[in-house]
């Protein structure tokens, strides 16, 4: 059934790419890019944001079409049409958003996305097989709504191995693990790839690509501008041939000049919202002007929650749980709340910190109505809102065909990029952000960083609430973890050893706990 | 091999081409089944589509059954555009008409200017007070709408009937079930002299064009679209969901009762049990046809308005019956939903299955 590694050599490669290339209105994201793929191989696809990586993974995998260019597949020439007639020929995906129904159990979830009816009980039994094979820690009988993100996505590679794939695409599954749930996720990877799936791997992280893929194409702009061993490379250099350019370093403009406290949280607790969410209990924080305070978790453990709450999409019964520069906030609305200087970013973009349908211009009013003169006593100034939208574009170097393009054409880093600089660009007092840098290339990633800095230093208090570490660390002067709803009291990020923090975040979720225990040890 | 594939953008020509593939089923359809049926389907379809706009001592006529339709579906798109699904915009209509007559009836024996405003804000008001009850049912006890509307249409036309045959009926009207005619005071003027153009006309141009204006450039039309959009980014946006339910049912309501008293003070100039002739309803096949967007529906309207005075051109030249005016309508609602398809998805005429190596 699978090549056996020793004969790699005289069988053909799995997967050949010639001259694919697509171009959607205004842009060419794939531009005859060919490479192939080994059995066995696993192989890496890096580029900035926009590069072309999920399209081109889309067409591999039958969502998209491309304008010219052939397929091979074990050296016949082939056509993909569509997803199923991907999966027929072994082709299996996990999708950076998992397709899961949250009030069903694994099993239901993993019977619903095959493509032919399976007896339950054989069902059972091939699931059970699999995870024994690849010592999947899952539940099959466990509601999906009460597994952590790691957990979803090992349902997801579940589906895919049930299909005995021979090749495995990946687009950017670690963004939202704990550093112990991406080593889980290599280890399954790397005992695939020994058995002869190939794996193809997207991700932005490439300290994660030198540990673990044997090849890295690099793409830019739609083009692939190398090939490399990425285990012989430095992620300095892998990033450098990403963008074209030296990498820039941040600077830290902090150097203690932390001033009043703007941000007041004192025993905010609110009930989750049915079915799923998590209550908020007793969170008390302050942010001082100056400073990046960190809050690490495991992303379903009260972060949307308290986002909202501090954004006013939820109100608090009590006025002064939440204190906005000495002015009690908590039961104002999310619009008050702006105008006195909070701004916050939710983790999700299409749909929340953004509108997909509407263009870049008027998801500018959206939220910058408030603390820009755009749309006066009601009145959409549709210059000004352009010109503050062309602004943020330019600022943050977003790509795309201008301020009139639909937000959902964007690639998810462009997307991201355009909704950090709407809100950096309001200069607002008090700036809380989720997931700042999520699927943002390297580049990027360090410029965004570098505005929240220098925010920071100009005094507004940001929050960056992330379940990447390394970014925290970077970035937070106190961090704090957010576990089952609960806050711990923010320590100096001098004091903490990451593998601490990533203990605190990763050991806990799910386990049993005793109730009230703090979540640092 | 014909296959439904999914286009990869909405198109934005099937957008605007689908109405008029709609209406052009619609007319070969319907000139089939009146064929079938032993009519002249031909004439039929000619009468009932074309007449109205070639004969032009017939336009005033189309302008008059026009307006209502227009003020309607303005305000009925504003609604569905945020996700509110008033479709009971008929009794809104009827309680528009019967709160501005009761006014009518009030200034019986007096004069003055102020008496039609009067009872146009009274018609307002009294759709607005119809379309509340809803309002309050959906943010209140989360409530369909749908339901809650389209029910109250029944009461609207059951309390209309009270009145006509009771505590409103005509003293000296032979025990005929109507009210009084109105007076000088208490009718629309007319603007053009000699026809049967009256201030309601022009009136549905102005509302469709602020309806416009607001709709692309104020906050409010702002909010209406986000809330209808995406209303998780429209609650980050701190615009409220609650606010803009109350505020598309009100102005649906208000717009739908102000058509109603333009109606019975004009046309009609009384109140009688035959005054709901469905506009309510049409205004819905409006809104889409003009694909909810206020200059689209003024020429939605003017279509299903044609219908209406064609149908009554049928009747006489070829016998068709009243209810070939509904059948139409009916067809082109559901045409135009079919047709909806076309957005999204394309024909493609494939021979090919598709190729998958086998294994
Ligand atoms: N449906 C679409 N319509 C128009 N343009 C699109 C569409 N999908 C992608 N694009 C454009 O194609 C280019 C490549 O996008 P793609 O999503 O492949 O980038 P990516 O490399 O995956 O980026 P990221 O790292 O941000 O996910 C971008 O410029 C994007 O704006
Ligand atoms: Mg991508």
């Amino acid at each position: 059934m699978t090549a056996s590694p020793h004969d790699r050599t005289d069988t053909p490669p799995r997967l050949v790419l010639s001259g694919i290339s697509k171009s959607f209105p205004g842009v060419k994201a794939n531009d005859d890019i060919s490479f192939s793929v080994k059995p066995g191989e696993i192989h890496a696809l890096l580029g900035e944001n926009g590069a072309g990586k999920s399209t081109l993974v889309k067409i591999i995998y039958g969502v998209q079409q491309a304008d010219s260019g052939d397929i091979s597949w074990d050296g016949k020439p082939v056509s993909i049409p569509s997803p199923k007639a991907a999966r027929r020929l072994g082709i299996g995906m996990v999708f950076q958003h998992f397709s899961l129904f949250d009030a069903m159990t694994v099993i239901e979830n993993i019977a619903l996305g095959l493509d032919e009816a399976v007896d339950r009980d054989e069902l059972k039994t091939r699931v059970a097989k699999v995870l024994q094979s690849y010592s999947l820690p899952l539940d099959p009988e466990r509601e999906v709504h009460t597994l952590s993100v790691g957990e979803r996505q090992r349902i997801e590679i579940v589906r895919c191995l049930l299909q005995k794939p021979k090749l495995l695409i990946m687009d950017e599954p670690t963004s939202v693990l704990t550093p112990q749930e991406v080593e889980r996720l290599f280890e399954t990877l790397r005992q695939i790839a020994s058995e002869g799936c190939s794996i193809l791997y997207i991700s932005h992280k490439l300290h994660e690509i030198k540990a673990l893929c044997d090849t890295a194409t690099i793409l830019r702009a739609g083009r692939v501008v190398a090939t490399c061993d990425p285990r012989q490379e430095t992620t300095r250099r892998m990033a450098e041939l990403m963008i074209g350019a030296e990498l820039r370093q941040i600077e830290n403009a902090h150097s203690g000049r932390i001033g009043k406290r703007r941000l007041i949280v004192s025993g905010l607790s609110l009930h989750g919202e049915p079915p799923f969410g998590t209550s908020l209990r007793d969170i008390s924080f302050e942010a001082r002007a100056g400073e990046i305070l960190g809050i690490a978790g495991v992303a379903g453990n009260g972060q949307a929650e308290l986002l909202g709450a501090l954004s006013g999409e939820r109100l608090s019964a009590v006025p002064n749980a939440i204190m906005l520069d000495g002015k009690s906030v908590g039961s104002e609305g999310a619009g008050e709340r702006r105008s006195a200087g909070l701004a916050c970013v939710p983790e999700e973009r299409n749909g929340h910190a953004a509108v997909p349908d509407f263009s870049l211009a008027e998801n500018a009013i959206l939220t910058a109505r408030y603390r820009l003169p755009l749309a006066p006593r009601g009145f959409i100034r549709l210059g000004a809102v352009r010109r503050f939208a062309q602004a943020v574009i330019g600022r943050f170097d977003v790509r795309t065909t201008g301020p009139g393009s639909p937000a959902r054409s964007l690639s998810g880093g462009n997307l991201q990029k355009f909704i950090m600089g709407r809100e950096i660009g309001q200069e607002p007092g008090v700036l809380v952000v989720s997931q700042p840098t999520w699927g943002v290339d390297a580049g990027a990633a360090a410029a965004i960083r570098q505005a929240l800095v220098d925010l920071a230093a100009k005094g507004s208090a940001v929050v960056v609430i992330s379940q990447d570490l390394d970014e925290l660390l970077e970035l937070a002067d106190r961090l704090s973890v957010i576990n089952e709803g609960r806050l711990s009291p923010p320590r100096p990020v001098a004091e903490l050893a990451i593998d601490e923090i990533g203990l605190m975040m990763g050991g806990i979720h799910g386990a049993a706990q005793p109730e009230g225990a703090p979540p640092h040890a | 091999m014909l296959e439904w594939r999914r286009r990869r953008e909405p198109s934005r020509a099937m957008l605007y081409l689908s109405p008029l593939i709609a209406i052009a089923l619609t007319m070969v359809t319907g000139a089939m089944v009146f064929t079938a049926m032993g009519y002249d389907g031909l004439t039929a379809v000619f009468d009932f589509f074309l007449v109205p706009f070639l004969e032009p001592h017939r336009w005033p006529d189309l302008g008059v059954k026009a307006a209502p339709l227009v003020m309607i579906a303005l305000g009925l798109a504003i609604g569905f555009r945020a996700n509110v699904w008033n479709i009971g915009a008929e009794g809104q209509y009827i309680m528009g008409a019967i709160a501005g007559t009761g006014v009518a009836l009030a200034t019986y024996e007096m004069s003055g200017w102020w008496i039609l405003p009067a009872m146009a804000l009274a018609g307002i008001l009294g759709g607005m007070a119809w379309a509340a009850v809803p309002a309050l049912l959906r943010v209140r006890l989360q409530v369909s709408e749908i339901l809650t509307s389209l029910m109250l249409t029944y009461v609207a036309v059951q309390v209309l009937y009270y009145l006509v045959r009771g505590p409103w009926k005509d003293p000296d009207g032979f025990n005929f079930p109507q009210t009084r005619m109105f007076t000088a005071d208490q009718t629309l003027p007319v603007v053009i002299p000699e026809t049967l153009v009256h201030l309601g006309i022009p009136l549905a141009l102005v509302i469709a064009v602020i309806a416009w204006l607001v709709l692309e450039k104020t906050t409010a039309g702002y909010a209406v679209k986000v809330v209808g959009l995406a209303p998780a980014a429209a609650r980050h946006g701190g615009f409220s969901a609650e606010r803009t339910t109350w505020v598309t049912l009100l102005i649906g309501g208000g717009l739908a009762g102000l058509a109603g008293i333009f109606e019975a003070a004009g046309p009609f100039s009384q109140l009688t049990p035959q005054f709901p002739v469905g506009y309510g309803f049409t205004a819905i096949i409006v809104a889409f046809l003009g694909r909810l967007h206020p200059l689209g529906i003024v020429l939605g309207g003017v279509v299903l308005a044609a219908t209406y005075v064609g149908g009554e051109i049928a009747q006489t030249t070829v016998r068709l019956p009243q209810a070939a005016t509904g059948m139409f309508q009916a067809m082109l609602l559901f045409f135009l939903l079919a047709t909806d398809v076309l957005v999204r998805y394309r024909i493609a005429f494939s021979a090919r299955p598709a190729k998958v190596v086998s294994r």
